[in-house]
């Protein structure tokens, strides 16, 4: 009994620290941008000041490097969604051993190390005189990011019943409209998520675009480079944005979690 | 093949088998290749490629082979990326089980949220904010000053390394573990404490055998970005603790000798094909139950 | 080689919701017990309450006269099979049947001599380096026998495991649980839905609804002798009368309904202002052309009849637009009313029987 207790304090103890070790850095990071001192630190504190936020305001080369970021993230988006869709499809209809061979190079990038998918797609793009860019890093990104997208609606697919396209045939609709009206709206939930997944990994993807983007910056290549060669509060104050953003929309995301928990109540009671 | 054409028609079956060929041709397969062929070339001005000097030679790899101090930075990125993913999965073990099987099914996505805050801002950040707390005049020494102890240099050696490479990837580990472990039936968890069995030992013969997919998932992923990690060591790393892509950086950036920098990044990924492969054998796992 | 069980008045509350009202009851040792409800009845509850998974918010659980209270499962004489068995699929038959024995510290040989001699018992032999997704349904079901009865438990606890078997196995499994439990002896409780199970195979039967027990009895008492209306209607087939007690005179009651006034026995506990209702089985009802001379008799007219084989179903409307029905024999030289024909439906006063309502929630 004793033990029993122990043990239900004590990992309950564990999630607080766990949690803590989590969220803490970022408490400091982000109350570092409203400190009054050339070098980020919430200790010692020298005053409340929003200075930070203007200077990052005034900042036009961040500005650049967040418009290139969007960019980048739309582009990665609309070739990964159709190329990982596409590759889930076929996969599915392969047989078991040609299947795992495609399989195992489809997931091969997810597990390659960013550096390594940067300068082999720097190198490739070279041999044909194409000079690195930002275009570049859309295509590195692309490369592991359709396998998630691949992953997704391959999960997805393993729920479809194949019998409905047989119907729709059987029922006079074309190809085409099979695909667009039976299958895709089957797979719309895991192309959102994919859509969403790859959104967000190009946007915070550094490795791939650092050995690609030529003379061009994405928001995390600035903040590198801010970090390298002389860091000031400015960084905090994005940091405080971004967190800002990701606390706002997990409260949203919670509040409506809940909501629909209390209504799903209401409607079984 | 022949069923793609039977159940969405010959051109858009084309269509599908092109998306897929560019992308696992151009994107995956033959730049990787080109990085292989490369890492054999010398690295030549533009004027003489092609001419007397251009040959394949394992040149590149014997600069490895030939650089003690190259060699020992490899295998420091080998033996702290092991430890920090072996330090992720005791970390994170107990907590995909709490989450799975202990927590009630209400507040587990509370805390999922919580937790997955410092996912969605970026990995330059995430070491960034310990850049802050681990510095010398930082808040972290200032609070063992506060209670009375002596502050410690973290920025030194692979102390605030390995500490970055854990806040970093830790969430890498613990996703795919609690997935796994999410999925194990709890009658079996309970039926394995019926038969007699103490936590400890249902814990080694039906909770972890079933979620060995999830935990080789998490060590082959967590191993893989804390070796290829460029930001956290140039963020974290002092003088004496230099990480293998930085090596690999000064090639492609400062020495601007592509052909080394891609004989270095082949290494790198070896050391990765290498890994998962003894994850697979370790685990007795597939690469389908891995990357899920 | 068993030991009895004692549920002391224990009552357990999720929240606000109370699954399990006061139950106090004595399973003896050696006892095939079952506690049959439908499902949200409290009865799966129990379960976990005597194995120990969750403890009772008043009361206490004791085996054995120990009280229990604080001791988790795998310290309790006891053994649960899981309504969905919950093998370990990554383990091979036999290490599955050898688990208990194996956290027990039992060297490998002895655990495997054991496992063998388990499974004869079962009647599986070489099964003991199969998969587990390489038996059948019933095969499974004796695994998870096997491997309770490895651990030697005292009690043993089955929660519904038939369930998932289909008709013909789950008839076949009744008799050998019942034939293992007797020639082991173990406290055998077992929890059901299905009354043809618990009927067939308990020494006694415990009816719960809404977490109470509404009747403790032999399977031939809660059929013939229902303490209350939900015992005899979840029980078995019923007709059933709503009316009021007109009198009662030695054990007798005079019974007014909308269709007529009845004679009928009274159940446990009825008095004269008991809100009652009167049941009646269906094969214990006869259809004559004319009014019979003694009994109850009302006129009703044929809806629809249907044939089960040895015995035909027959559905009846009274005057007040009430359904019944009367179950007779299969008799080729005389065959059932036709639908639309009018004829008189017949019981004895000893066949009806007046009986309270559900005990609830106090």
């Amino acid at each position: 009994m004793n033990s029993h207790r122990f043990g239900y304090y004590a990992i309950r103890f564990y999630v607080i620290l766990f949690l803590a070790f989590m969220l803490l850095p970022l408490i400091v990071m982000g109350g570092a941008a409203f400190n009054d001192t050339r070098f980020p630190s919430i200790y010692p504190w020298f005053g409340f000041t929003t200075h930070w936020f203007q200077e990052l305001w005034a900042d036009n080369r961040m500005w650049g490097a967040a418009r290139n970021t969007v960019f980048v993230a739309i582009a990665v988006v609309a070739l990964s969604v159709p190329i990982g869709t596409a590759g889930a499809i076929l996969l599915n209809s392969l047989q078991a051993r040609s299947r795992s061979i495609i399989y195992g190079i489809m997931v091969a990038p997810i597990l390659t190390p960013g550096a390594v998918i940067g300068i082999s797609t720097l190198l490739f793009w070279y041999k044909f005189n194409v000079p690195a860019g930002l275009h570049l890093s859309v295509l590195g990104q692309v490369s592991y990011i359709a396998a998630y997208v691949m992953l997704l609606v391959l999960a997805r697919l393993q729920s479809f019943d194949a019998g409905l396209e047989e119907a729709a045939l059987d029922l006079g609709a074309s190809h085409a409209q099979v695909m667009r009206r039976i299958l895709l709206p089957h797979l719309y939930p895991a192309i959102f998520a994919g859509a969403l997944i790859g959104f967000f990994q190009s946007a915070e993807n550094f490795n791939v675009t650092l050995f690609t983007r030529g003379n061009s910056d994405t928001l995390t290549v600035y903040v590198g480079s801010k970090i390298r060669s002389g860091i000031t509060p400015t960084i905090n104050a994005l940091a405080f944005l971004l967190i800002a953003a990701t606390v706002i929309g997990v409260i949203i995301y919670e509040f409506r979690r809940r909501r629909a928990d209390a209504m799903a109540k209401l409607a079984e009671d | 093949m022949s069923e793609l054409i039977r159940r969405y028609g010959s051109s858009l079956t084309w269509i599908i088998i092109a998306f897929t060929a560019f992308w696992l041709l151009v994107l995956v397969l033959i730049p990787n290749f080109v990085l292989f062929e490369f890492s054999f070339k010398p690295y030549l001005p533009v004027d003489q490629l092609g001419g007397p000097k251009d040959f394949y030679s394992l040149n590149n790899y014997w600069t490895f082979f030939n650089s003690p101090i190259h060699i020992r930075i490899f295998f420091q990125t080998v033996l702290y990326s092991s430890a920090v993913t072996l330090l992720c999965l005791i970390l994170s073990y107990p907590l995909a089980y709490f989450l799975a099987k202990i927590v009630d099914a209400k507040t587990a996505p509370s805390i999922f949220l919580l937790l997955i805050i410092p996912l969605w801002v970026s990995e330059i950040l995430r070491s960034f904010a310990w850049f802050i707390i681990l510095a010398f005049n930082g808040p972290l020494n200032a609070m063992l000053q506060g209670i009375g102890l002596e502050p410690v240099r973290w920025i030194s050696g692979f102390n605030a390394v390995i500490i970055g490479l854990i806040y970093s990837y830790l969430l890498f580990m613990l996703l795919p573990i609690y997935n796994a472990i999410s999925s194990l039936d709890t009658n079996q968890i309970e039926a394995s404490e019926d038969l007699g069995a103490s936590l400890w030992r249902t814990h080694w013969r039906v909770v972890i055998p079933h979620s060995k997919p999830g935990i080789a998932s998490g060590c082959v992923m967590v191993f893989m970005l804390c070796a290829g990690s460029v930001i956290v060591p140039s963020t974290l790393a002092s003088p004496s603790s230099r990480w293998f892509t930085e090596i690999i950086q000064q090639w492609m950036f400062e020495g601007l000798d592509w052909n080394t920098g891609a004989a270095y990044a082949f290494l790198l990924l070896t050391l990765c094909i290498i890994f998962v492969s003894l994850v697979m054998r370790l685990l007795n796992v597939r690469l389908v139950d891995i990357a899920k | 080689m068993s030991e009895d069980v004692t549920l002391s008045n224990i009552s357990m509350d999720f929240g606000k919701f109370r699954a399990v009202d006061k139950v106090d009851i004595t399973i003896k040792a050696g006892e095939f017990f079952s506690f049959l409800g439908p499902s949200g009845c409290g009865k799966t509850t129990i379960l976990r309450l005597i194995s120990g998974f969750m403890d009772p918010t008043q009361g206490k659980v004791l085996i054995g006269g120990k009280d229990m209270t604080g001791t988790r499962p795998n310290e309790r004489p006891t053994a649960l099979i899981f309504q969905n068995l919950a093998l370990f699929p990554l383990m091979p038959i036999w290490e599955n049947i050898a688990f208990g024995l194996e956290v027990r510290g039992v060297d490998k040989a002895t655990r495997r001599a054991k496992a063998e001699e388990l499974l004869k018992l079962v009647d599986l032999h070489e099964s003991a380096d199969k998969k587990v997704s390489q038996l059948s349904g019933g095969q499974k079901q004796r695994v998870a026998i096997a491997r309770a009865l490895a651990v030697e438990p005292k009690v043993m606890l089955l929660d519904e495991p038939l369930s998932a078997l289909d008709l013909k196995l789950r008839q076949h499994m009744r008799a050998e649980l019942r034939a293992i439990q007797k020639r082991t002896g173990v406290t055998f409780i077992y929890i059901t839905h299905d009354q043809g199970e618990a009927l067939a195979m308990s020494d006694r039967v415990g009816v719960m609804s809404q977490g109470v027990l509404q009747q403790v009895a032999t399977p031939n008492e809660i059929y013939n002798q229902p303490s209350n209306g939900f015992v005899a209607s979840f029980v078995g087939e019923n007709n059933i009368f709503d009316g009021k007690i007109k009198s009662i005179k030695a054990g007798e009651a005079t019974y007014d309904t909308s269709v007529g006034s009845f004679a009928a026995k009274i159940g446990p506990g009825v008095t004269k202002d008991t809100p009652v209702r009167l049941y009646v089985r269906p094969e214990h009802c006869t259809l004559t052309k004319a009014a019979a001379k003694s009994g109850n008799s009302i006129p009703v007219e044929v809806t629809e009849s249907a044939f089960e084989g040895n015995f035909i179903n027959v559905f009846l409307k009274d005057n007040a637009g009430q359904t019944h029905m009367a179950q007779v024999q299969n008799d080729p030289t005389a065959p059932p009313p036709q639908r639309g024909a009018k004829v008189q439906m017949n019981f004895d006063a000893d066949h009806g029987v007046l009986l309270a309502h559900a005990k609830t929630r106090s």
